[in-house]
C-alpha cells in the first residue's frame, strides 16, 4: 500500500500551519473551522477535518435543533417505565415480566430520492442496527412514507422503488412490517419522506450501551468490510491534499446487504448472551468517525486506533475516506482482553469478519495511526458532544395569518353525500394501501397479532432469551403525522400527530407508554421553517408531558425542500403501548352481527386541513381540529378498561376523512356492514375531523357495563352491525362490494 | 435481424453483495485462487433491422431507461 509520503500526519499539520484546507467544501463554516484549530492548538490534519466536519454536520450534531429538543428532557413526564431515555441509540421501555422493548424512528429521505430502492433499504438496515446496539433482538419494522401526488410521473419512479427496497431488505431479514403510513402531497414531490421505525425486544437486565470504559479493553470492528460507500464529500478532501489518483469519483449511494445484516443480528445476540460485550455502537452516518468518537467520549475518555487495520473492500481507500465511509452492516464493540478470543470464536462461527483495531485508554485523547504515523489526536468529546449549537432566528411566516383566515367554512358542500364518501374513500390518501403493504411480510416470526390495516401493529412478546419467562404481554405501536395540520398550526399539528398515534394504540386496547419522533422540516436557515420547527417541538413536548408519555429518542431531518420551497412541516410521531394479555386485543372491523355501534367523543364542525377540503377543493386553510389531550387520555383509559373486560367486538379511531371513512373501513375489514342513524348535520357528522373520537362496536350484553365505564365521555349510539352494506338511515346505502372496489382499485390503477 | 448484447455491471465502487457471496462460496467448494467475483446481467436484444447507428442509439436509450440503473450500474453495448 502506498501512502506514507502523502499522509497528512499530526506532525506535518504542525509544520504546515497555513496549508489551505477544504473545510467549506465539507460543509463547515469558517468559525467552526477556527474553533477546531482553537481546540487542537494547530490546524487539523485532513483526517481530523474529516471527523469534525461529519460529526459537526447538522445530521450528526443536531446543532440547529438541540436548543429546542432539550424540552423533551426538561418537560419529560415522570415515568416508571422508562429504562433508557434520550441520548442513546434508542430508548428502552419496561413492559413488565422482566421484558423491555426498544424502539426508534429515523429518516432516510434524501438517499431514497436519489436511489429509491437502496435508499429505503439501507434506511431499514440502519434503524435495525440501532435497535441491535441496545442489546435487543429486532422483532418488527414499520415505515412512514410520504410522496408527491400519486399520479405524478416522479412518484411512479420513487414509490415503487422505495416500497420494493423496504420489502426487499425487511423481508430478507425476516422482520414483519406491521404498520405505517403512505401519504401523498404535492410538497413531497421533489423530496419524499422515508421514515423507518424498528422495534426490538430484550430482557431488561441485558441492556447494552454505547460506551467504551476500561483502559486496556479492545475495540473490535465487525461485520462488512469498509468500502467507498456514501463518501461523496471525502473525495473533496482527498483531491485537495493528494494527487490525481485519489480523485476518483466516490458514490454517494450506499448499497445494503440484508443477508449479512441477518447474520450480524444473530451474531450480536450470541455475543450478548455470552456476555462478552462491554459496550457497542452501530456504524451509521459518519461510520468509524462517529463510532470511535462517541464510544470514547462516553467511556473512560480515550482510545487508540490503528486505522490501517480496518478491513477494506477497496484497498485504495485513503484514511479520510475510511473515516467517512458509510458502508452498511458494520458494528463496533468494546471487549475485555480476556473475552477477545471468545468474541472472535463467535464471530467466526457466524462467518462474520471481526478485527481488533484499537484499545481503550485513559488519556482523554482519541488517537489514530496509519502505518505508524499519528494522523488523529483529538479530545473525542469535542467532536461527539461539544459541537456547535445554534439558536437560529425564527419568525412566524408572513402568510400564516392569511392562511389561518382562509376558513373552510365557506367551501361549497356536496348535495350527494354517497358520492362524496366514495370520492374520499377512493382518493389516494384514504384508499387501501394494500398495494404497498402486500409487498411486506406482515406475519413472519409468528408473533404478529395485529398489522395493517389495524389502527396499531400489535406483537406478542415471545422470545427465547437467557432468563426469559413466558408472558402474555404484547406491545402495540403506531406512527402518525399530518403535514397539513402542522402547516396551519405547527404547535397543534405536532400535538395532533401524537394524539392520533396515542389514540391508535389505545384503539387496540393497549396502554400508551412512550414516544419516538422523526421531525421532517425544510431548511433551519429559513426563519419561517425554524419557527415551524420550534413550535412543533414545543407542542409535542407539552403534549407528551400532559399525556404522561416520555419521548425516548428520535431523529431530526432538515433541508427537506425542492429549490427553496420547503415540504409541509411533518413531525411523525410513534407511540408505543403495552397490553397485559394479547388475547384481549380489540380488532378493527365488524366481524359479527348485532353489535351496538357507538361513536365516542364529540363532533364539532372542523374542516381546516381536512382530507375533505383537500380532496374536494384542494383547499388548505383555517385552523386544524382542536386538541383535547384530557379527552384523549380519558378515551385511552376507557379503551384499556373495556378491552381488559372483553366488552368490545371492534374499534377504529376517527382521523383523516372522519366518521365516513371509519365506518367504511370497519365494514371493509370485518365481514359485515352496519345500519346507522346520524345524530346531527349529516355532512359535518360524516366528514369533520374532530379529535378524541373513536368508533366502537360493543358486544351484545355488554352495553350497560360499557356505559358505566364510559361515564364522562360523550357516547352517541349510531346503530348496529350486520348486513352486507353500509346503510346510513334516510340518506344512502353502499354495498361492501362497492366500497371494496372503490377502496382497493386506486393504487393498482396507478402503479401496476 | 441483429442481436445487440447489453452487459450491465454494478459500478466498481458499489458493493456487490451477490458477487461477494459467490466469492465466499467458491473456496468452500474447493475452488482456490479466486481473488474476487463481480456479478452482472446480460441482455440479448433482438432488433428487426440492421444494427446501424440509429438502432444502437435506440438500444442505448433502452439500457439507460430500463435495463440498467445508471445511478449504481454501468453498461456496455456490442453487436453479436
Amino acid at each position: 500500500m502506498s501512502s506514507a509520503p502523502h499522509i497528512d500526519s499530526v506532525s506535518r499539520a504542525a509544520e504546515t500551519p497555513d496549508e489551505r484546507q477544504p473545510y467549506a467544501e465539507l460543509g463547515m463554516k469558517t468559525d467552526e473551522y477556527v474553533r477546531v484549530k482553537h481546540i487542537l492548538g494547530r490546524r487539523p490534519t485532513s483526517c481530523e477535518l474529516a471527523i469534525y466536519s461529519v460529526m459537526w454536520s447538522e445530521h450528526c450534531s443536531y446543532k440547529s435543533s438541540k436548543v429546542h429538543l432539550r424540552q423533551f428532557g426538561t418537560k419529560a413526564p415522570e415515568s416508571d417505565a422508562l429504562l433508557v431515555g434520550m441520548g442513546e441509540n434508542a430508548g428502552v421501555v419496561d413492559v413488565g415480566d422482566g421484558w423491555a422493548v426498544t424502539f426508534k424512528i429515523e429518516s432516510h429521505n434524501h438517499p431514497s430520492y436519489v436511489e429509491p430502492y437502496q435508499g429505503a433499504a439501507t434506511g431499514v438496515g440502519g434503524i435495525v442496527r440501532d435497535i441491535m446496539s441496545m442489546g435487543a433482538r429486532p422483532v418488527a419494522v414499520m415505515d412512514s412514507l410520504r410522496f408527491g401526488p400519486a399520479d405524478a410521473p416522479d412518484t411512479r419512479r420513487v414509490l415503487p422503488g422505495v416500497v420494493a427496497g423496504i420489502g426487499g431488505y425487511g423481508n430478507s431479514l425476516g422482520l414483519p412490517n406491521i404498520g405505517g403510513e403512505v401519504v401523498f402531497d404535492e410538497s413531497y414531490l421533489g423530496n419524499p419522506l422515508v421514515n423507518a421505525l424498528c422495534l426490538g425486544v430484550l430482557r431488561k437486565d441485558q441492556i447494552k450501551l454505547a460506551t467504551a470504559p476500561g483502559p486496556g479493553n479492545k475495540v473490535v470492528l465487525f461485520g462488512n468490510r469498509t468500502g467507498p460507500d456514501g463518501i461523496g464529500g471525502a473525495s473533496v478532501l482527498a483531491s485537495a491534499t493528494f494527487d490525481e489518483e485519489s480523485q476518483a469519483k466516490r458514490p454517494s449511494v450506499q448499497v445494503g446487504d440484508p443477508f449479512t445484516e441477518k447474520v450480524l443480528i444473530e451474531c450480536c445476540l450470541e455475543l450478548f448472551a455470552a456476555d462478552v460485550v462491554v459496550g457497542i455502537q452501530d456504524l451509521g452516518a459518519a461510520g468509524v468517525s462517529c463510532a470511535t468518537t462517541e464510544l470514547a467520549a462516553k467511556g473512560t475518555g480515550g482510545m487508540d486506533v490503528r486505522l490501517d487495520l480496518v478491513p477494506l473492500r477497496d484497498e485504495t481507500l485513503r484514511p479520510e475516506e475510511i473515516l467517512m465511509s458509510e458502508s452498511q452492516e458494520r458494528m463496533m464493540a468494546v471487549v475485555t482482553p480476556e473475552d477477545v478470543d471468545r468474541f472472535m470464536e463467535i464471530c467466526a462461527k457466524w462467518d462474520m469478519p471481526a478485527t481488533v483495531i484499537g484499545e481503550v485508554t485513559d488519556t482523554g485523547r482519541l488517537r489514530m495511526t496509519w502505518h505508524g504515523e499519528l494522523i488523529v489526536d483529538i479530545p473525542p468529546g469535542t467532536a461527539a458532544d461539544e459541537g456547535p449549537v445554534y439558536d437560529r432566528p425564527y419568525s412566524r411566516p408572513l402568510d400564516q395569518d392569511e392562511l389561518q383566515r382562509r376558513d373552510p367554512a365557506g367551501l361549497p358542500r356536496p348535495d350527494d353525500l354517497r358520492a362524496e364518501l366514495l370520492r374520499l374513500l377512493g382518493s389516494p390518501n384514504l384508499a387501501s394501501k394494500e398495494w404497498v403493504t402486500a409487498q411486506y411480510d406482515r406475519y413472519v416470526r409468528g408473533n404478529t397479532v395485529l398489522a395493517t390495516p389495524a389502527d396499531a401493529g400489535l406483537l406478542r412478546i415471545d422470545e427465547v432469551m437467557p432468563g426469559a419467562e413466558p408472558s402474555t404481554r404484547g406491545v402495540a405501536i403506531s406512527t402518525d403525522g399530518n403535514g397539513r395540520y402542522t402547516r396551519l398550526d405547527p404547535y397543534a399539528g405536532a400535538q395532533l400527530a401524537l394524539a392520533e398515534a396515542y389514540r391508535n394504540v389505545a384503539a387496540v386496547g393497549a396502554r400508551p407508554l412512550a414516544v419516538t419522533n422523526c421531525l421532517n422540516f425544510g431548511s433551519p436557515e429559513d426563519p419561517e421553517v425554524m419557527w415551524q420547527f420550534a413550535e412543533a417541538v414545543r407542542g409535542l413536548a407539552d403534549a407528551c408531558q400532559t399525556l404522561g408519555v416520555p419521548v425516548t429518542g428520535g431523529n431530526v431531518s432538515f433541508y427537506n425542500q425542492t429549490g427553496s420551497t420547503a415540504i409541509l412541516p411533518t413531525p411523525v410521531v410513534g407511540v408505543l403501548g403495552v397490553i397485559d394479555d394479547v388475547t384481549n386485543r380489540v380488532r378493527p372491523g365488524f366481524t359479527e352481527e348485532g353489535a351496538t355501534v357507538l361513536l365516542l367523543g364529540e363532533t364539532r364542525e372542523e374542516f381546516g386541513g381536512s382530507e375533505w377540503a383537500h380532496v374536494a377543493h384542494g383547499h388548505l386553510g383555517g385552523l386544524p381540529p382542536a386538541v383535547d389531550l384530557a379527552a384523549e387520555r380519558r378515551l385511552a383509559e376507557l379503551m384499556a378498561a373495556a378491552a381488559a373486560e372483553g366488552l368490545l367486538l371492534a374499534s377504529h379511531d376517527l382521523s383523516d376523512g372522519g366518521l365516513a371513512i371509519a365506518l367504511a373501513e370497519s365494514c371493509l375489514t370485518g365481514r359485515y356492514g352496519c345500519r346507522v342513524t346520524l345524530p346531527a348535520d349529516p355532512f359535518v357528522t360524516l366528514f369533520s375531523e374532530s379529535t378524541a373520537r373513536m368508533l366502537v362496536a360493543v358486544k351484545p350484553g355488554a352495553e350497560s357495563r360499557f356505559a358505566e365505564l364510559a361515564a364522562g365521555i360523550a357516547v352517541t349510539e349510531l346503530g348496529r352491525t350486520g348486513g352486507d352494506a353500509l346503510v346510513i338511515e334516510d340518506l344512502f346505502e353502499i354495498s361492501i362490494t362497492e366500497l371494496r372496489e372503490t377502496h382497493t382499485s386506486t393504487l393498482p390503477a396507478i402503479f401496476d | 435481424m441483429a442481436r445487440v448484447i447489453v452487459d450491465v455491471m454494478l459500478k466498481p465502487e458499489i458493493l456487490d453483495a451477490q458477487g461477494q457471496a459467490i466469492a465466499r462460496a467458491l473456496p468452500r467448494l474447493g475452488f482456490t485462487g479466486v481473488a474476487s467475483v463481480r456479478q452482472g446481467k446480460r441482455f440479448e436484444v433482438e432488433i428487426d433491422g440492421p444494427a446501424d447507428d440509429a438502432a444502437l442509439a435506440e438500444v442505448r436509450k433502452m439500457a439507460e431507461t430500463l435495463l440498467a440503473n445508471t445511478v449504481i450500474e454501468d453498461f456496455t453495448l456490442r453487436v453479436e
